[in-house]
Order: structure tokens, then sequence, then C-alpha cells
């Protein structure tokens, strides 16, 4: 497609493509800017600048104007405008009311623990009061615990949930609609079921809360009316579209002449659909299923507003739950800007660009594998 | 060799494997159907009664839960306002980029591949990222650097605001307009091409003159998709410029914003009583339904008529 | 313009028909096809012998291949396709309102113009069809598979990797072996649509060799586009011209002494 020959000649052309082609650079700026700035954020904590101890190292009055101001900002937790405007000598009444917090400081063996280190973050730890190790996610409180292990779990649990009940579901109608459905009916079936797609994630969500929450609670009769369950299947309308546009596409591409041949030999188009049309694009339909997780472990407003939202480390799909991109759109309203809470938000939102960019990376690999083959040997 | 076979033909075999199967995929195709219409019926049976013209033209007071005074217009302002805004960016970068890629770019070469796979990641990025993202680029980086460049003693343009949340969108809604230009430019026939480059036109000359406007309508269309899908998004907005509540209209880019989705988000959960405050929240959800559902509707209708006559072309 | 060159035949006399051959088996009578308003088969008669090869003739668009799809019903697939008129087999109307399509499928195989192997191995290609008719029992797949692909010439070049891709044979191999798939189940009929236009001229003639020697058991119908192939491997010849049947007769008839001014044109080269 296109024009291939230049036009070298003509100046203005020659500038006109050039700034085409700039232009067309965007999307990888993008892509590079979010990783860049995601993880910007995120990165004194790797490299251990921040500590969430509850006892931090009292910085003495007399040393207040030798620190940067970032510095300090961040020490006497202040947002940047609340310290923008505060004169000097509040700000050293500041300083000394740390100092004299430090005296009745919490009298609490976990006090001092750095608590963003990597393992309190990955692995269970025995916290004072509890009487064996635990995985937990409690930002605002004494002893600031940030293991990510529960949000991890909700995540990947809605996100099964989802997967479990929109995979078949979505399959089933792209066989359907590809290889059973009369043309016709495919003209009408195939917009309709794309209209799901332009319902926004918030609606879902809405949809969730209000009015499925309650019929399946009365289902299924559990205790929590909002949970995993409710969230994984409200997502699962979100991913319904994704699976079955690109399963349905996949089952397309396979040419027509395979069923054909199976059709002149006497099969049923059923048939010929699920034994020679669903394994040539069978790569096809994993990569919607692997596109449809990354749909799915990403989406927010869904999880935020149906699942609960207590992260708690629970295998029962009934059970309320907390996945990470609801904690992050929860918790940064109220982090405090550039303090640890504020940066492990990032952190785990990096985490989840890191997830779903390989996600997308190997579907889209997959997919355009499947039409390489197919169309070559057509 | 055994004898050919001479199968009887004249009566139908029913055949349960087939039968069963087929019932059961159309069966799944039925229960999506149905899923996407009970949305609809709800929304629209219990947000039909509450909506009004008094509704969607009222400034909301402080108490925006209280179903009599309250309205939705500085929401409705809002999402209209940051979505405009978005269009200006989003559409000249994605439509150019959709030319690049199919006018210019040499198919195999390792940039195009570069850029098709980072347009590819962009669609699949979730959209709580881009909020932090929008924060900590455009509001955090940008925004803060405009102000020590203008020497602003308060934060004007290093805060959250229309043209952060709109640039967030921007960045979003990207791969939408670069794949549906895309399409719109691969469906005008190579041989209108080739008669304007034959009569001497320019490259450029082609592609302005005569491709662009054969390819208006499939542009057209994905803009709409971009705005449609850009105007339900709430997550990307809930760091960059949205507020709860605001007591006068936006006027300034600089200025925060009220919003419908984020809107139906907060009626619904943050409401002190849900009961009363369903009417309003059903009726919300409606108008934003609405809003967005119209657009898709536009852009299914343009779609479907640009490939009837791309297909009667070829 | 006078000066007719014949094509080298063999007259029909020099290739004697099977016992029992030429008795009709497929009847068509006043067939006509329609895709939506535009009528692309025009009362077409014609009646065609058990065990010999008929070939369909004519320039493009003249309706051969959509008269041979007639007769095991794939045109079903095509929207807006209409058909009055009859197709009988063994005497057996084929487009009744009870007639079980996937049946019929099974005794009125077709080869395509694309050799269209699924993307499957060799031995699972022809053991498809097998499987769909309920064969289970390996042994007799085995044996079976392999008389196909005998059947089909090609078992000495493959069956040292029966269980390799079939996508990876040449494009002559996978068109025997889209021939030895069809031959597996043993339809009554074989329909060919073109089957050797996508091949070189050796793998032509392998494919023509192999159809002639198919004739001893099945009844074929070949449409092609390249009238030496007609006039070599096939008994009698329809020669179709925008979708009407012109003339029909043995194929020594046809190419030596046709009735119709139209027919010598084709042959002869005039037109087409």
């Amino acid at each position: 497609m296109g024009i291939r020959r230049g036009h070298r000649a003509h100046p203005g052309e020659w500038l006109a493509e050039k700034f085409i082609f700039l232009v067309s650079l965007t999307a990888i700026l993008m892509v590079f800017l979010i990783f860049a700035f995601v993880t910007r954020e995120a990165l004194p904590l790797i490299t251990g600048e921040v500590s969430s101890a509850a006892v931090q190292p009292v910085i003495p009055v007399a040393d207040m104007d030798k620190i940067p101001a970032e510095k300090l900002r961040i020490y006497l937790e202040l947002t940047p405008s609340q310290f923008a405007t505060m004169d000097h000598d509040t700000k050293k009444l500041l300083m000394e009311t740390k100092v004299e917090g430090a005296q009745d400081a919490p009298d609490n063996k976990d006090a001092k623990i750095n608590t963003i280190e990597w393992r309190y973050l990955l692995f269970p730890y025995q916290w004072s009061g509890y009487d064996k190790p635990v995985y937990i996610w409690q930002p605002v409180s004494e002893i600031k615990k940030y293991n990510i292990i529960p949000i991890v779990i909700g995540s990947i649990k809605t996100t099964l949930i989802a997967l479990f009940f929109a995979v078949p579901l979505a399959l089933g109608a792209a066989i359907y609609v590809s290889q059973l459905a009369s043309p016709k009916l495919k003209e009408y079936i195939k917009p309709a079921i794309e209209m799901l797609s332009g319902i926004p994630s918030v609606v879902a969500g809405f949809f969730a809360l209000i009015f499925m929450a309650t019929v399946l609670q009365k289902v299924f009769g559990y205790e929590s009316r909002l949970n995993a369950f409710v969230a994984g299947i409200a997502l699962g309308f979100a991913i319904i579209p994704v699976v079955f546009s690109i399963a349905e596409d996949a089952l397309t591409s396979v040419p027509r002449n395979f069923t054909q041949a199976a059709l002149a030999l006497g099969a049923s188009r059923w048939q010929a659909a699920w034994q020679v049309v669903l394994p040539a694009a069978l790569p096809g339909v994993f990569a919607a299923i692997v596109l449809g997780f990354g749909r799915a472990i990403g989406e927010t407003m869904i999880v935020l507003m149906a699942s609960g939202n207590a992260s708690i480390m629970s295998g029962n799909i009934f059970d309320s739950a907390r996945t990470i991109t609801a904690t992050i759109a929860a918790e940064l309203a109220e982090a405090v800007f550039g303090g640890d809470h504020y940066r492990i938000l990032f952190l785990i939102g990096a985490l989840l660009f890191l997830v779903t960019f390989l996600t997308n990376m190997a579907g889209e690999l997959v997919m355009n594998r499947l039409k390489g083959k197919l169309e070559g040997k057509k | 060799m055994n004898s050919v076979n001479t199968i009887d033909f004249r009566t139908k075999k029913f055949r349960a494997g087939s039968f069963f199967f087929t019932g059961l995929t159309g069966l799944a195709t039925i229960l999506i159907l149905a899923i996407l219409a009970t949305i609809l019926t709800d929304v629209v049976y219990n947000g039909w009664g509450t909506l009004s013209w008094h509704f969607v033209s009222t400034i909301p007071k402080k108490d925006f839960f209280d179903s009599k005074t309250t309205g939705v217009l500085p929401m409705i302002i809002g999402t209209a306002s940051r979505v405009f805004v978005m269009t200006l960016f989003v559409l000249p970068i994605g439509v150019i980029t959709a030319i690049y890629l199919t006018e210019y770019a040499p198919n195999t070469s390792v940039i195009t591949r570069i850029i098709r796979a980072a347009v590819n990641n962009l669609a699949g990025v979730p959209s709580i990222v881009f909020g932090l993202f929008g924060l900590g680029f455009f509001v955090n980086f940008v925004g803060k650097n405009l102000d020590v460049l203008f020497h602003h003693p308060t934060a004007v343009w290093g805060q959250p605001a229309i043209i952060w949340a709109s640039l967030t969108l921007a960045v979003m809604t990207m791969p939408v307009v670069i794949v549906a230009t895309e399409e719109a430019l691969k469906a005008v026939p190579q041989g209108l091409r080739e008669a304007s480059l034959a009569l001497g036109g320019t490259k450029l000359q082609t592609i302005i003159k005569i491709v662009l406007p054969q390819a208006l309508p499939g542009i057209l269309t994905g803009g709409i998709l971009a705005v449609s899908r850009a105007a339900g998004e709430v997550a990307p907005i809930l760091f960059t410029g949205v507020a709860y509540y605001m007591a006068s209209l936006p006027q300034h880019l600089t200025d925060q914003f009220m919003d419908l989705g984020y809107h139906v988000f907060v009626l619904s959960t943050q409401s002190p009583n849900i009961q009363q405050t369903e009417p309003i929240l059903y009726a919300t959800v409606l108008v934003l339904l609405i809003l967005t559902f119209a657009l898709n509707l536009v852009a299914i209708f343009i779609r479907s008529n640009m490939r009837r006559k791309m297909r009667s072309l070829h | 313009m006078a000066e007719i060159t014949l094509p080298k035949i063999s007259p029909t006399e020099l290739r004697p028909l099977a016992a029992g051959a030429g008795a009709p088996l497929i009847e068509i009578t006043d067939l006509s096809l329609y895709y939506g308003a535009s009528k692309a088969l025009k009362n077409i008669s014609l009646s065609l012998g058990e065990k010999v090869v008929t070939a369909f003739i004519g320039p493009s668009g003249c309706g051969k291949s959509t008269l041979l799809r007639c007769l095991n019903r794939m045109n079903d697939l095509i929207d807006n396709v209409r058909i009055e008129g009859a197709v009988t087999i063994g005497g057996h109307d084929i487009n009744g309102a009870n007639v079980d399509v996937i049946e019929l499928r099974k005794r009125v195989g077709m080869v395509f113009q694309k050799s269209n192997p699924f993307p499957k191995s060799i031995y699972e290609n022809v053991a498809y069809g097998l499987r769909l008719h309920g064969v289970k029992d390996k042994s007799e797949m085995d044996g079976v598979v392999e008389q196909s692909l005998r059947g089909a010439a090609l078992w000495d070049e493959v069956k040292d990797r029966l269980h390799s891709s079939a996508l990876g044979l040449s494009g002559g191999q996978q068109q025997r072996l889209c021939i030895a798939r069809a031959i597996a189940i043993r339809p009554e009929i074989i329909l060919m649509d073109e089957p050797a236009s996508a091949l070189d001229p050796i793998a032509t003639t392998r494919i023509e060799e192999l159809i002639l020697e198919l004739k001893k058991e099945f009844t074929i119908v070949i449409v092609t586009h390249n009238m030496q192939q007609a006039a070599r491997i096939s008994d009698y010849t329809a020669f179709f011209y925008i979708g009407e049947l012109i003339e029909f007769d043995t194929t020594t008839r046809i190419f030596t002494n046709p009735s119709k001014r139209q027919t010598e044109d084709y042959v002869t080269g005039r037109f087409g």
C-alpha cells in the first residue's frame, strides 16, 4: 500500500516527509515515557533513598537550612503547596515537634523497620502482635505494611474468574459468528457484541455494584455482597469483546478452502469448525486469551467498585479482594506526595505496566505469526 | 478394494453432537447479547424517569446527592471539554502516524515494526497506568517545569488540570485513531494514487488532495471511536485533573473539572444513602451511556458504509 | 481460418470403458441457478454416465464450476443462491427438502482448484474423512490410508513421512494428497474443479494419469480450462458458454466434429 517513489527533487516534499516521520515516532516516545516516568517516581524506593520506618532518624532543628528543600518537605510530610506557602518559622516549629515526637516514639519493636525493603514487600513477616508470619498490605497504620502479595493475589483471583467466565462465552460466540452463523445474521451479531466494548468500565462497575451484586448474592447466598466473584464476572463483561474480536479475527483468517475441503468430505459445519478451523486458528485463540488476561489485570474501575477492596489473603472467590489497580486508584490521592506510600504505588504500577507489556508483546507475536503462516500457505 | 459407497442421502439424519455444540455456541452468543441487553435495559428503565432538562442543565450545590436539586451540567461540560481538548492533540498525531505507516513506511523496516509494536502496546497499557503516567510526566514533570519557567510562585501548571487529563487521554486513544485511519487509507484504491501521480502530482499533493478526502469518513470514525472511548474512561483522569466537586464551571485549561464517569463512581460509592441516590445515579449513567453509545453508533454506521463502498470498489 | 489444427487426442474407442460404464448416474434436468437476480446457469439438462470421465469446458465465467458445485451442493455455502430444476443422483433428487447434504457429500467427493490439505499431518489428512465415517480401528485406518495414497500414486513418495505436515509437500503432491483424501471415503462420484490448473506440466501429467486410473472405479466430473487436458482424459465433454450448455457429446466428436459453431470456435482457440 502507498506510493513508494521518492520525490527528493522537491525540498517541501522532503521536509514534509521528514516531519511526518518524526510525528510517527510519537507512539514509540510515549511507550518509552510511560515506562520512564512511572519508574522514575518509584526509583528512590529501589535505590533505597526512602525509608518507611515509623521512627525516622531525627534531623536536628539546627540542620534545617542545610538539607535540600525537597528532602525537608518529605521529612515534614507536607504537600508541595503546603510547603511552598508555609513560612520558615512554622516549619521550624514542625521540626521541633518532630524531635519531641521522637522521644515518645511508639514502643513497638517494628518501629525501626524500613518496611519497603524487598523482603517485607514479598515475604511474610511476623509483625509484633501477630502469632505467625503474615502477608499484609496495610499502608495506613502506625507500622506501614506494604506486602504486595495480597493485592497480587487479589488481581490474579479476579482476573482468573473473569477469564473462566468470559473465555468460554467469547470463544463460543466467536466460533458461532465466524463459522456457523449465516452471513446475514453475522452482520447484526458482530456489531452488537462489539457494542459491549463501548460500555465504559465505570458503568460496568456501577452495574455490578448496584444490580448484579444483589442478584448474585441471592443466587449463591454468600456472605459479603461485594467480592472477587462479582468483580470477576463484571470484569468478564469488559474482556468478552476483547477475546471475541481477536478470536473471531483469527478464526476468520483461516482460509475458507479448509472449511470447504472438510465439508466436501462430508463433515458437518460444526465438525469443520471444530476439527479443522479451530486447530488451525489455535495460536490466535491463545493470543486472544493472553490479551484478555492483560486487559483484565489492568482494568481498574470495575474491580474498584465491585470487589469490596479488602486486602485479605484468601483463596475463596466469595471473599472480598483488593487488586493492584484498585489499590493505586484508591490510595494514591491520599498518599503523601513523594512519600514511601506514594512511591510504592508507582512501583506496583510499573509492575503492572511490565506485565501487560509482556502479555501484549506475546499476544501480538503469536497473532502475527499465525497470520503470516496462514496467508503464506493460502 | 471395497466398492464405492452409495450412501442413501434422502433422509436427514439427526446428529446429536453437531446439534448440541452448534446450540452451545449459539447459546454463548445469545448470553453475551443478553448481558448487553440487561445492562442497557436496567439503565434505561431506571434512569429514564429522572432524566429531565432540569437534570442536565443544572449546576448542583455541594450536596449533589440530593435528588431534587442536583444536576449534571458541570460534569457534561467537564467531560466534553477534556474530550475536545484531547481530540485536538490525538487527531493530528494519530492521522499523521497512520499516513506515515501506510503511505511512506517501508513495510519491512525495523523502525516501522517498532512503531507498530509501540502502537499495539499503547493499546494494551492499563488505564490506571496512564493515570500514573499523566501524574508523573504531565503534572509533575512538564507542569512543574512550566511553572519554574514562567516563575509562578504557586502551582499553576504543576497541578492536575483539564489540559493534563486531556493529554493523558490523547496518549491513551492514539492507537484507536491510528488503526482506524490506517484502515481508511488502505481502503483508498491504489489506482487513484497512481492516477494523481501520473498527472504530475507530487506524493504529498496526492495524499492531501486525493487520498485524505477519500479516507475522511474512516478518519472521522477513528476520531469518534477515540472520543467515545475516552468519554467513559475514569482511571486515567483520577490523578490528572478530575475534581470531586467544583462550585463553578472550569474556565481555563489549568482548571480542574467535574466528570460524568467519575461522578458515577462518586455517586455509587460515596453516597450517604444509596437508596435516595439511586435515581440520580441511574440518570447520570444514562447520560453517560447515551453520550458514548450515540458516538459509537455513528462510528459503526460510517464504518459499515465505508466497508460496503470499499467492497464495491474492489 | 479454415485450417483447423486438431488437438492430439486419443479417441474414446482406444480407451475402453469399464463394464457397465456409461449408464446414466447423474441427471440434470432444466437446471437454472441465480445469484440474487442474475441468472448464472440457464436451463441446463445433461445426463452424466457412470464410471466415465466427463469434462466441463468453456471460457471463464461460463458457469462450469458453478454447475459442478451444484452436484454436491457446495453452492449452499453462498448466500443469495437460488436453484430451479432438478439434479438427481442414482435417481434421487439431491435438492429435496429432506436431503441430508452431509451424506450426499460423502457420496459425491470433491477436489478443488487450489490444493487445500488441512494443516495437519499427511496421515491425518487422509484419515480425516474416515474418522467422519466413524472408522476407529487403527489397523483398518492404516490400511485405508495406505490404499488411498497408493490410489493417488503418492504412497511411495510419502510413506516415510506420513506424520509430517502436509503443508511441506510440493504443489503437485498436495493435490494428489487431496485426491487421496477424497477417495479414502470411496465416494461414488468425484468432482474435480480444475485440479491441475495451478500445477507444472509434469505434475499435471501425473494427475491426468491418475484420473484415467480412477475412472475404473469412480465416476469423475472434471472442470478444466485446458482443452488438451479435456481431450486427453475425458470420455464425454460438455461445452458451456455464458451459463448455457452449448453442446454435449463424446469427447471425440466435440473435438473433431462439433455440431455448433461456438464449440468449434472455442476448441480451435478462436476465443476463450
